[in-house]
């Protein structure tokens, strides 16, 4: 019961990070957590797509198709992730000023909550399959079911209070504040998403430049810890990364960061007038 | 009847790993997951090469082949065959474990 429940937890808190980062980065765009938990609707049920198909996915593209997957779901997650931060760089002074005028908010709000509830649904669905097929195989196997079953429902739950820590504790920022942390936390989680990203595209063979491990700090912190896996998710820790992970690590931080200067409104002054 | 079909899916893995090192011009190497246990758990490759690990699936279960030091992370449906492609590796030792059955599924890879 104990290994399902490890194994379990640690998907949901993967996902469950990337929700409550998500959550306090749209906290003042109103329509937020309807945005969130469609995402998280979709991503369930696209998990489930996901884990029957499993085994067609993996034969695709001469058994690199769980890969290139993979590699697709980052990718797509980081060009919304990027747009939203460059999105918010543009009308977050407008969305903290004039938050009385819900109608405008709204509708102005709209597009970037729909991007982030595709990270939603894209995070779900990669820890979720997952989950879904350990929990079948459990099922399938028989013998031992109904105690794991429990061990992997605790798991979840416990997953889920995860995120709500995430959350709570993101919005404990104070407001003027909490737009350039989230927008910090989400860059870092894109570069972190793209290296990753990279790393897939390496495996399924169609990068093969730059292959070579730059350092090995697992004996510090191993990836495969809880605060190992924690930084993975949130920053992109990884132990052992390549030249090219950290060049593709690197890139997508300076174009997040040039990205949102040139969005940046020319004059603020005006804007919080 | 158990061995008939092991035999079966070894000699399938086995053609699958030629038209495979055909086509790639990689070494491969194959490794059975039968009871939650890779075999053979130790198998030794070429250093400072691609190689490929063909990984049969004997189980009806799906298993997560997984290792941050090959940096790999592969689930494998029940009853069915994952192409994991490794290296060019340093030579060592890199572990491997089934993540769903870690207690049962462990494994190394030796590069020399």
């Amino acid at each position: 019961m104990l290994g399902a429940l490890v194994i379990v937890f640690r998907e949901v808190i993967e996902a469950g990070l990337i929700i409550g980062i998500v959550l306090a980065a749209s906290r003042e765009i109103p329509g937020n957590k309807r945005f969130v938990t469609l995402g998280v609707a979709a991503g369930i049920a696209g998990s489930m797509v996901v884990a029957i198909f499993a085994g067609a996915i993996s034969d695709a593209f001469a058994g690199a198709g769980q890969e290139l997957f993979n590699a697709g779901v980052l990718g797509t997650a980081v060009v919304m992730l990027t747009w939203h931060n460059v999105w918010m760089a543009r009308h977050s002074r407008e969305i903290v000023t004039h938050m009385q005028d819900v109608g405008a908010a709204v509708s102005a709000g709209k597009r970037p909550l729909a991007a982030l509830g595709i990270v939603v649904g894209l995070a779900v669905l990669r820890e979720g399959s997952e989950v879904v097929l350990f929990l079948y195989g459990v099922l399938a196997s028989g013998t031992t079911g109904a105690s794991v079953l429990t061990g992997g429902l605790l798991g979840i739950l416990g997953g889920v209070a995860f995120s709500a820590l995430t959350y709570y504790g993101l919005l404990a920022i104070p407001l003027r504040h909490i737009f350039s942390v989230t927008a910090i936390l989400i860059a870092l989680l894109a570069a972190g998403m793209a290296a990753q990203a990279v790393q897939y595209l390496y495996s399924a063979g169609i990068v093969t430049v730059l292959s070579q491990q730059l350092w090995d700090t697992s004996w510090l912190l191993s990836q495969n810890s809880l605060i190992g896996r924690v930084l993975h998710t949130l920053i992109g820790y990884t132990d052992r990364p390549t030249e090219l992970q950290l060049i593709v690590y690197l890139v997508t931080l300076v174009v997040m960061v040039a990205l949102t200067r040139v969005a940046r409104p020319a004059h603020p002054a005006r804007a919080t007038a | 009847m158990r061995v008939l079909f092991s035999t079966m899916a070894l000699l399938l893995v086995t053609a699958a790993g030629l038209s495979d090192r055909a086509a790639a011009q990689e070494p491969v190497i194959t490794i059975v997951i039968r009871n939650h246990m890779f075999e053979p758990a130790e198998v030794r490759v070429p250093a400072n090469k691609r190689v490929t690990i063909t990984v049969l699936n004997d189980d009806p279960t799906p298993e997560e082949f997984e290792s941050p030091q090959l940096k790999v992370e592969k689930v494998i449906p029940g009853k069915s065959k994952a192409t994991i492609r490794i290296g060019p590796l340093a030579p060592g030792r890199y572990p491997f474990i089934g993540e769903f059955n870690e207690a049962t599924a462990k494994g190394v890879v030796i590069a020399e």
